[in-house]
């Protein structure tokens, strides 16, 4: 007998995406210079981060013609994003075959008070975190992924790093705490308590954690590597930079080498200007996508 | 005799590998560099993106250096399609190990991901299966040996010292694939040093 949806087809997929860079793209030319360059999968939607930021007004889930071409010219998964809470942008791009959603913040939320359920579809999902609280609620919810949260369409890595750093510092506190101090730590956390046993029990999170959220450079995107992420997402970095074909490469092999400086400097050398960033601090409480989802 | 079991750490699910290769009471090390091929004894292809991963391995001489190798193979859903001669929607195949025709994604997108029992050739117990986006095996030339089929589908294959299989034992807790093929290599081994 066949089952499909399982928690371990959806987990495992992520699985396979390791050590890879999945790039935002808005139609199917972008899709292809991304799959050429060598990214693991495609993350279609109709602007990418600092395009929404500059456009403001409501960010919706993809139109399905941009889903639809971006899955037919490629032959890597294709992710989709919904917003926060949206049932039914969701279900539509199950519906339309994406790979896997992204139920995000980069979008204009739905819902401001509960997420989806994310266990009821067959669909694998990933969700952005900032720390071990929003992390365990997520993979509570069903979700198969996680990423940072970062700070979107900024071309700032800080918020990245304070994320992942969080995320990793929690899981390593959870894995050494006595089991009497679990449920107190679950309490303190908003986390469900089941999720904080099974990442004690691993002693790292049961799910792929990528990087996302104003990785700009090669450097950046081995930077996030270096601090532990399983892979990297990039938004608007690749295709507002100067040379979008060779910068995508480049975040590519860097997050492969992320080690490896000299090839990481030789690569940035042959690069033209990344994209323009904003400091975090000029951002007010109300502009961070970071501060959406609960 | 301790073996050392390379496996291809260019992007995918590489530790998982290495696990079991470790369970199995072997040496698990990972290969980002073609020099680093002279120090193992056969080579895990892990899953991932086919398409990602030949590209990485285009660009730092593995295509050349593998298709060259006498190592051991084993290649999992993506390391599958690396070894197979053939591919139905590609000219030309990547390694050429196995005389097989592969077809890509083929059980259809990721909705349709599943998990299976499977009885494998050579192997005692129910095999458990998680497939990915996974290939198949469209056909095989001679000397191909058949180990598994689901639903019509050929899913496990192995010539001489080379194994593909369309799943994902490396999801799975299960050491026997990795057994299976820490055997083939110790045989070829034992073989090459005669």
């Amino acid at each position: 007998m066949q089952q499909t949806g399982t928690e371990r087809v959806k987990r495992g997929m992520a699985e396979m995406q390791k050590g890879g860079v999945i790039m935002d793209v808005v139609n199917a030319e972008q899709a292809k210079i991304a799959e050429a360059a060598g990214a693991v999968a495609v993350m279609a939607l109709e602007r990418v981060p600092s395009d929404i930021r500059a456009a403001g007004g409501v960010a919706r889930a993809c139109d399905p013609r941009i889903v639809e071409e971006v899955v037919d010219a490629v032959s890597i998964p294709v992710m989709a994003k919904c917003r926060i809470g949206h049932i039914t942008e969701a279900r539509v791009l199950e519906s339309l075959g994406v790979d896997y959603i992204d139920e995000s913040e980069v979008l204009t939320p739905a819902d401001e008070v509960f997420h989806l359920k994310k266990d009821d579809y067959t669909v694998p999902f990933v969700c952005g975190c900032r720390n071990i609280g929003e992390a365990a609620r997520r993979i509570g919810e069903g979700a198969s992924m996680l990423r940072t949260k970062g700070e979107p369409g900024t071309g700032n890595i800080v918020e990245a790093v304070r994320h992942m750093r969080m995320v990793n510092q929690e899981v390593r506190q959870i894995s050494v705490m006595s089991d009497d101090e679990l449920m107190t730590e679950a309490k303190n956390q908003g986390a469900p308590y089941d999720v904080l046993r099974e990442i004690k029990k691993l002693g790292k999170l049961p799910v792929v954690n990528f990087a996302a959220g104003g990785v700009a450079t090669p450097q950046d995107a081995a930077l996030m590597m270096e601090l532990g992420a399983d892979g990297v997402f990039v938004g608007s970095g690749v295709f507002k930079s100067e040379n979008p074909e060779k910068f995508a490469k480049a975040i590519v092999e860097a997050t492969t080498h992320y080690q490896d400086y000299e090839l990481i400097g030789r690569l940035a050398k042959e690069l033209g200007s990344a994209m323009a960033g904003i400091d975090i601090s000029q951002l007010s409480l109300e502009d961070r996508m970071q501060e959406r989802g609960w | 005799m301790v073996m050392n079991v390379g496996i291809l750490a260019l992007q995918g699910a590489v530790r998982e590998h290495a696990d079991l290769v470790e369970a199995c009471g072997h040496e698990a090390v990972p290969i980002k560099r073609v020099e680093e091929l002279k120090y193992i004894d056969g080579l895990i292809l892990p899953g991932g993106e086919s398409t990602t991963m030949r590209r990485l391995m285009d660009r730092y001489g593995f295509t050349e250096a593998l298709r060259r190798s006498s190592l051991p193979m084993f290649g999992t859903c993506a390391g599958l399609i690396l070894l197979a001669a053939d591919v139905t929607d590609r000219s030309g195949g990547h390694l050429g190990k196995l005389d097989i025709t592969v077809a890509r994604n083929s059980f259809g997108r990721q909705v349709d991901s599943f998990e299976a029992q499977l009885d494998v050739k050579g192997i005692d117990e129910k095999a458990e299966a998680v497939f990915i986006r996974a290939p198949h095996i469209v056909s095989v030339g001679s000397g191909v040996d058949i180990l598994s089929e689901t639903g019509g589908k050929i899913v496990a294959v192995r010539s001489e010292h080379h194994l593909g299989i369309s799943f994902h034992p490396e999801l799975t807790d299960s050491t026997v694939f990795h057994q299976y093929f820490i055997d083939m290599v110790e045989s070829h081994a034992a073989e090459t040093t005669r």
